[in-house]
């Protein structure tokens, strides 16, 4: 995407309404390149979120958002899921695939950028739920890194299908208790993460939504190790206050209470990777 | 699925009518429109269309993101044309500025999502769409004669919007300007 689309004719600038104005102003696209640490001083590309109060994946999209290194020429996957509700009402080009569908259609469309943009970094970033990660899109998931993709794949882990009231998912935790699994989770949480550092992934963290800094430094990493180096994952521990039944206001303790115990935090990366970020981090 | 005779009129039809084109109606080739559900002369659309502008109470004018947007050289010269076409025929614009299913101001702007919100708060007659991608526009007309008794136009770039009342297809600068001198000289 050029700049261009994001700069308004000037016949209809003064019709644009203040949202837009400001995106225009303030928005992260003209002013260089924003981190979490920005967050509250320029107007974001997200709209206010339309989920559960105390929602932890919309915290995590908030951030993830904030901390594209490149958003103008950033491209999002979706599927559907708690986490499609608020990336459709992004301002980033966002393409929305049949479930589970995101990191074929992502390949797909990286390979593509590649080619009608050879001078330039197009960043293809799926950003999905447990469900399209860990359940119904793993085999497109793992395809995608045994082949060694340039996408940046980022799991919004609330540990539930959440929007549809409730079912236990892969990562759900062994003996929770749902609305739609009554009798408890009869098996662990699957360790996608484990997996991903064996099937081609050259970096991989696993962050909480209680941590923003760690969040938003590795998305970052994830996309821009991704561009050249290979496929990248990223793990957002963002609990669902609706479903796992805790007080909203609660939702940054749990994910605290997270870090101490299965979600410590964690990040591994090749020594290309290394090589690769600090290569980019100098210049 | 041709049912064949079927007119896309003005509603309010049903709470989301059926799609123009499952119950027969088909886009013109180049040099014909559409009007009402059938392939006219391109001529008689454009002297329709000024008509329609000119006896409209309330027209508004739409433009979409492919105009109020850089997307190419081609949009600015198009939003002028679009612009004087609005002060011919004293209409309002409320721009489409994107497609996100967001929360918007209906009395400043109209999404594809909820177009009748927009038609229906500024009580428009006639508007007309002009530099919305045709899947967005297709939805967006077939909501608002679903359920609203707005009268739509489409000024399409490329071939025409068969859920719209009346749409011309390859409509640029010169077909706007068309417009804008019936309705000067009426």
């Amino acid at each position: 995407m050029s700049k261009k689309i994001i700069t308004p004719v000037k016949e209809f600038e003064d019709l644009l309404t203040p949202d837009y104005k400001e995106l225009i102003a303030d928005g992260p696209y003209n002013s260089g390149p924003k981190t979490i640490d920005d967050l509250g001083s320029f107007r974001e590309i997200i709209e206010p979120h339309p989920h559960c109060a105390g929602c932890g994946v919309s915290l995590g999209i908030r951030l993830g958002m904030a901390s594209l290194p490149s958003p103008e020429d950033t491209i999002i996957i979706g599927t559907p899921g708690c986490s499609y509700f608020a990336l459709t009402q992004s301002a980033l080009n966002y393409s929305c695939t049949a479930f589970g569908n995101q990191n074929s259609v992502a390949s797909g469309l990286k390979r593509m950028l590649k080619i009608r943009y050879p001078e330039k970094h197009k960043d293809v970033l799926v950003m999905v739920g447990d469900g399209g990660v860990a359940d119904i899109g793993l085999d497109y998931t793992l395809h995608s890194w045994f082949r060694g993709e340039n996408i940046a794949t980022v799991m919004l882990d609330n540990e539930v299908y959440g929007n549809t009231g409730g079912q236990e998912s892969g990562m759900t935790v062994e003996g929770a208790i749902l609305n739609m699994a009554p009798t408890g989770k009869k098996f662990p949480k699957i360790p996608v993460f484990e997996i991903a550092k064996t099937s081609g992934c050259v970096y991989t963290a696993k962050v909480t939504v209680a941590s923003p800094k760690k969040l938003g430094e590795a998305i970052r990493r994830a996309i821009l190790i991704a561009r050249e180096v290979g496929p990248t994952y990223v793990q957002v521990y963002s609990p669902c206050p609706t479903n796992l039944k805790f007080p909203p206001s609660q939702t940054l303790a749990i994910a605290k209470e997270g870090e101490k115990s299965y979600y410590k935090y964690e990040e591994y990366m090749t020594d290309e990777a290394k090589k690769y970020l600090s290569r980019i981090n100098e210049s | 699925m041709a049912q064949g005779k079927y007119k896309v009129v003005q509603g309010p039809e049903a709470y989301f009518p059926p799609a123009a084109a499952i119950m027969g109606v088909t886009l013109p080739d180049a040099g014909d429109a559409i009007a009402e559900g059938e392939i006219v002369p391109e001529s008689s659309a454009v002297e329709l269309i000024a008509r329609k502008l000119k006896e409209a109470k309330n027209p508004v004018i739409c433009p979409g993101p492919l105009i109020v947007w850089q997307w190419s050289d081609d949009a600015s010269p198009k939003a002028a044309a679009v612009k004087e076409l609005a002060e011919a025929c004293k209409a309002k614009i409320l721009p489409m500025q994107d497609y996100r299913a967001k929360r918007i101001n209906p009395a400043a702007e109209i999404s594809p999502n909820h177009p009748n919100v927009t038609i229906l708060h500024n009580e428009i007659d006639v508007c007309v769409f002009v530099g919305v991608h045709s899947h967005f526009e297709n939805v967006a007309l077939r909501l608002i004669r679903g359920g609203t008794n707005c009268y739509t136009i489409a000024l399409s770039e490329y071939a025409a919007s068969d859920e719209a009342m009346i749409s011309l297809r390859d409509a640029g600068v010169e077909k706007i300007k068309e417009i804008i001198k019936i309705l000067k000289e009426t």
